[in-house]
């Protein structure tokens, strides 16, 4: 790989991230003056980044394939004996991608949000987070070496915590908020030593030394900063066992969860091990215990994605069960790459898609989130349902829409890995039919269950155009990407692109997958279309209580580690309190009767402070006086 | 080169400030506050000038030196000089002096003391603090390290709590007791130089060359230690911090927390890592163990305290273990980490006190975390403030706290695997107490005792952008800081006779060794 300087119109790449940035500062220094204007400023600074990412892709497509990896060097950011660390980015194919994404699908979300926030009275604050977010974001996938990344990382990271927290007066908003952010920084801790341990190996922690030198190291510490590496990204990413904030972060204005709890942000895991294949792919067990995680996650957001009543939940669930998918590929390996990055820019639009639907579903009900509380929501809300319907062909993998395509080809890359593996991807695709017409067909089919207050009406335009695009990408993109984007060779110069045989022709796999989802479908629509859908949950079987409370991922987080914290914290400040300090009160009392000289007024203390003096300088005196002698 | 008295022109300039502000009639404290104001903001313009005449690679270990004959016979000079580390130091402590004077510009009372003479009391510390990071005569040192007792003890026992007395006179008697063993030491050291020279010496450059025999090494360092490690403070000598930042004003409190105790973290890089070097790599593992038990034991006593200030103070005494950590790894990385994090720490306590300050006296002086909730909806601008000092004492990356740390960790790390790993899960902890304040005051519903709270004015919002700008500027450059610490800690390194780990396995034109970063 040569790395090539940024020339050209490529010298202009540092502007993608320093005009959100820019729009965040003036949009959140400014205060309530900006309310009024603030919106439209937010909106412009990312499609202005949008514009100048498409203006960067074709020119990187005029680009021979060994040229396209630009760096642009701002100067040295952190520096001290042989560590030195560039403030620095890099653009390239697999950058570049995450850069349309963001900014395309951030742009749309923006405006989108000029109608969904359009009575909030802090609505700039809102505006200036998401572009603080979209700073962040960029910076993530731009940055061209790890410490830098971190920035990005956990800029985004706080983004999202100002973000869930939004509406910060209600105590569950700002309790989601803090938990998000700290589960992360149990994975910053895994980021943190990764990059401690690529210093210590290699000298340096810039993408291009570390993968250059990767091969010399030993297996041994290529597996620790893999799984490392792993740890950062289940709690981005929300994978297990650090997956328990997502669902609370649905706590956070809508946009948010399609913008950062959907399409973008969650996915910088999957980013990152992408990113890292040179590690992974010498790192035999960090890979498996990639797949392994990825697997549980699979079948824990299913799970949950299957039970939960209301609609932002379980579609988090289908989040996490997605992305799933997504780190399942990385963990394959070359063979999976390509159709993670694929599967992730896929997802992206439609999850997006699906988020922002819900969200036009709730502006309709008076922000009501209970699906047993819709029903028949299709004749009313024609263009969301239209759209959502798009989103949800996608997810579910019908061809010819977008999800079709990329999850097609992760189950492939599975099935070429083996059969158990392969399986468990399938089974999990119909569960996803399931849980997705479960959701279609409480919210848009059935009968009516409204509150008795709600008149549900479509959204205004500012908010359909938005889900029209959505829409349109949801079925086309998939296409778009694989039969005109060539989206294999693309990304094959950064992640690697192999295939190996399997024993079925493709064409099955296909098959295969296509029964399980559609038989998951069937199941769906049986129990929440053709029957009744109960306004009172039912009880449900041992399993549906389970995902009702997540699984309990918070239960077990309690018992393993809040509740020892707890415990550790109170029993040393009782040590403190009794032990260190009593120790030093209880000889202060026995030495001098200090205690009690120390609660009487000041003259007491000038004296004896005066007599420690003259102690003091009796002692120097007398001391110098013999050395003299 | 330079022969201006830079250092002595800066030391003494609020020390005649503060004979000004206590000259000035007794009824116009605004007239003595802006006196005082004035005089920091001059001392520090005096600072900025000085700096730019700083030289960071410089072959001369002090630069705008100066030296006079104090007590001859004793070879006790009144000298002055500053190395890379010294200077960023000054430079932390003079800018902080009108933030503090501008912040805390309403927590003098009458009922107390004299408002002017608190603020002729922050000058008179002002002088101080600057004598003791300038000084380079080891008893002029001593002197300073003392005398900076005298200021604080007022400041806490005059104008603090209720309980102000109980925390002066603990904070004066811990301190005094650290010093007595300094003072030990420094005879101890005085009679050594006179046995290995002839003529006993205090001057620090002399004591660093002098090869003292590793047994009497062990014995002096421990008495400079002690007193630095009360100083500082770390883990086990502590108790007297929570109770001082709890009684004392907020100004007061970053002072002592932000720039005092950092006397003692600059004591141990400076006395005990030079002067004693066979002895300092004798003790690191015993240092390590309690900078590590400090990091976590502040983080989970401060994660239940329910009164800022005292959670301040635990939160401070955990990142003290980092900045020990970082010292006692013996890697430039950690060294030079360290320095920052001194910076770093600085700011963001004064971030988090001032804030506090101004919300105490929203609530008629109350601290307690009970007494606020949902602040942000009424007082967004001190909430932001307020998060922004926050996020800075979690070291979030991109802010100057996060180059610190990491490089703490990072040096850590190169020398000992395991410590590094151990004090890097410390950073959960962190954000854990420190989100909880921010979300126990800040959201949720507004209590209804804060209703109607009034948003910061022009003044304190004057007196926190610095802070905030510092923070966020410096963690995304922070050569200006680099450029001057590295050079020292690279002559540091070479004079304790230390150098970095190797890398295993070095990735293409990455340079091989040890060679200064700085152009």
């Amino acid at each position: 790989m040569t790395v090539m300087p940024a020339e050209g119109l490529f010298s202009l790449m540092w502007l993608l991230i320093a005009l959100p940035l820019a729009g965040a500062a003036i949009l959140l220094f400014t205060g309530r003056r900006s309310n009024a204007w603030g919106p439209y400023l937010g909106v412009l600074t990312v499609s202005a980044s949008a514009v100048i990412g498409v203006l960067l892709l074709i020119e990187m497509m005029g680009l021979p394939t060994e040229e396209r990896t630009i760096t642009q060097v701002a100067y040295q950011w952190v520096f001290i004996g042989n560590f030195s660390v560039d403030l620095a980015f890099q653009l390239d194919q697999l950058s570049m991608v995450f850069i349309l994404l963001i900014t395309i699908v951030g742009s749309l979300i923006h405006i989108y949000s000029l109608g969904y926030m359009a009575h909030d009275p802090d609505k700039r604050k809102f505006f200036g987070y998401l572009n603080l977010f979209v700073a962040a974001m960029l910076l993530l996938v731009m940055a061209n070496n790890y410490l830098l990344l971190y920035v990005g990382w956990e800029g985004v990271g706080v983004a999202s915590y100002l973000l869930i927290g939004f509406w910060q007066q209600k105590r569950s908003a700002a309790a989601a908020a803090k938990k998000a952010f700290i589960i992360n920084r149990v994975g910053d801790v895994g980021l943190s030593l990764a990059i401690m341990l690529m210093f210590v190996t290699f000298g340096s922690v810039t993408f291009s030394d570390v993968f250059g030198s990767a091969t010399q190291a030993s297996e041994g510490t290529l597996t620790a900063i893999g799984l490392l590496l792993l740890l950062a990204a289940a709690g981005k990413s929300a994978q297990f066992p650090l997956q328990a904030w997502l669902l609370d972060a649905m706590e956070g204005p809508t946009p948010v969860s399609a913008l950062i709890h959907a399409a973008t942000m969650v996915t910088a895991g999957v980013y990152l091990i992408a990113r890292s294949n040179v590690i992974y792919n010498n790192a035999e067990i960090a890979a498996m215990a990639v797949i392994i995680v990825a697997l549980i996650t699979i079948f824990m957001g299913a799970i949950i994605g299957s039970a939960k009543d209301d609609i932002k939940k379980a579609l988090a669930g289908s989040t996490m069960s997605q992305i799933g998918y997504m780190m399942l590929a990385v963990g394959l390996g070359p063979i999976g790459y390509v159709f993670a990055i694929f599967h992730l820019l896929t997802h992206g639009v439609f999850k997006a898609g699906l988020f922002l639907g819900a969200g036009s579903v709730m502006h309709g009900m008076n922000d009501n989130v209970n699906m047993r509380r819709y029903g028949a929501l299709r004749s009313v809300m024609v263009i969301t349902f239209i759209t959502f319907m798009a989103g949800y062909l996608a997810i579910i993998g019908i061809p010819p829409f977008s999800g079709f395509w990329s999850k097609d080809e992760i189950i492939h890359a599975a099935f070429e890995r083996g059969w158990f593996i392969g399986g468990a991807a399938v089974l999990a695709a119909g569960i996803t039919g399931f849980y997705m017409t479960r959701m279609v067909a409480m919210t848009f089919f059935g009968k009516k269950r409204w509150e008795t207050d709600a008149h549900p009406h479509e959204s205004p335009a500012v908010m359909t155009i938005p889900l029209i695009i959505l829409g349109l990408g949801s079925t086309f993109l998939g296409m778009a990407l694989l039969f005109w984007g060539d989206i294999e060779a693309w990304l094959e110069p950064v992640v690697g692109y192999e295939s190996e045989p399997t024993p079925l022709p493709t064409s099955a796999y296909i098959g295969i997958t296509l029964a399980f989802v559609i038989v998951g479908s069937i199941i769906g629509w049986i129990t929440y279309a053709r029957r009744e859908v109960p306004i009172e949950a039912p009880q449900g079987n041992w399993l549906t209580r389970a995902a009702r409370k997540d699984l309990y991922g918070d239960a077990v987080n309690h018992a393993l580690v809040v509740a020892p914290t707890n415990y550790a914290a109170r029993a040393l400040v009782w040590f403190d309190a009794r032990i260190v300090d009593g120790f030093v009160n209880g000889s202060a009392a026995i030495v001098g009767g200090l205690s009690g000289r120390m609660r009487r007024t000041q003259s007491g203390f000038i004296r004896s402070y005066a007599l420690s003096m003259v102690g003091g300088a009796v002692l120097v005196l007398l001391a110098l006086v013999l050395v003299r002698i | 080169m330079n022969t201006y008295p830079w250092l002595t022109t800066i030391a003494l300039l609020p020390l005649v400030g503060s004979v000004i502000v206590v000259l000035l009639p007794k009824h116009n404290a605004k007239l003595a506050k802006s006196v005082a104001l004035a005089f920091s903001l001059v001392t520090l313009g005096a600072v900025i000038a000085m700096s730019l005449n700083f030289e960071a690679n410089s072959e001369e270990v002090f630069q705008f030196a100066e030296s006079y004959t104090w007590i001859p016979s004793f070879g006790i000079n009144f000298s002055f000089g500053v190395d890379g580390i010294a200077l960023v130091l000054i430079a932390l402590a003079t800018t902080l002096v009108p933030v503090v004077i501008l912040g805390g510009w309403n927590e003098a009372i009458d009922s107390q003391g004299s408002v002017k003479g608190y603020f002729a009391l922050i000058l008179v510390l002002e002088s101080l603090m600057i004598g003791v990071f300038a000084a380079t005569d080891v008893f002029l040192f001593y002197v300073f390290f003392e005398a900076m007792l005298i200021p604080v003890y007022f400041m806490i026992g005059r104008y603090g709590g209720p309980q102000r007395s109980y925390a002066a006179v603990k904070f004066l008697i811990y301190s005094l007791v650290g010093g007595l063993f300094m003072l030990a030491s420094l005879i101890g050291l005085y009679v050594v130089s006179a046995q290995i020279t002839g003529t006993g010496t205090f001057d620090f450059t002399t004591l660093v060359g002098l090869d003292i025999d590793p047994d009497i090494q062990k014995l002096l360092f421990l008495g400079f230690f002690f007193a630095f490690a009360i100083k500082a403070p770390l883990w086990p000598f502590h108790t007297w911090l929570p109770d001082a930042a709890g009684q004392a004003q907020p100004g007061t409190s970053v002072l002592l927390i932000g720039v005092l105790d950092k006397v003692g973290t600059f004591g141990m890089i400076r006395y005990c890592l030079e002067i004693f070097p066979a002895a300092s790599t004798f003790y690191a593992p015993v240092v390590i163990a309690i900078a590590l038990i400090g990091i976590f034991y502040g983080g989970f006593v401060a994660l239940k305290q329910t009164d800022m200030r005292r959670l301040f103070a635990y939160s401070s005494m955990s990142h003290f273990g980092f900045i020990a950590l970082g010292i006692f790894v013996f890697t430039s990385v950690g060294q030079s980490g360290s320095v920052i994090y001194m910076v770093a720490h600085g700011l963001s306590t004064a971030g988090l006190f001032i804030a506090a300050g101004y919300l105490m006296s929203r609530r008629g002086g109350s601290a307690q975390l009970s007494s606020f909730g949902g602040v942000n909806k009424v007082a967004p601008v001190l909430a932001g403030f307020f998060l922004i000092a926050a996020l800075s004492s979690l070291a979030l990356p991109g802010m100057v706290s996060f180059i610190g740390e990491f490089m703490v960790l990072l040096g850590a790390f190169q020398q000992y695997m395991w410590v590094g790993a151990i004090a890097t899960v410390g950073i959960v902890l962190t954000a854990a107490y420190v989100l909880r304040v921010y979300q126990k005051s800040m959201t949720g519903p507004l209590n209804p005792e804060c209703e109607g709270m009034k948003d910061l004015n022009g003044r304190e919002i004057t007196a926190l952008v610095p802070i905030a700008a510092l923070i966020i500027v410096l963690g995304v450059f922070p050569a200006p800081l680099l450029n001057v610490i590295n050079p020292a800690v690279d002559r540091l390194m070479t004079t304790v006779g230390v150098s970095d780990p190797e890398v295993t396995f070095p990735a293409l034109n990455v340079p091989a060794s040890n060679e200064g970063g700085s152009e």
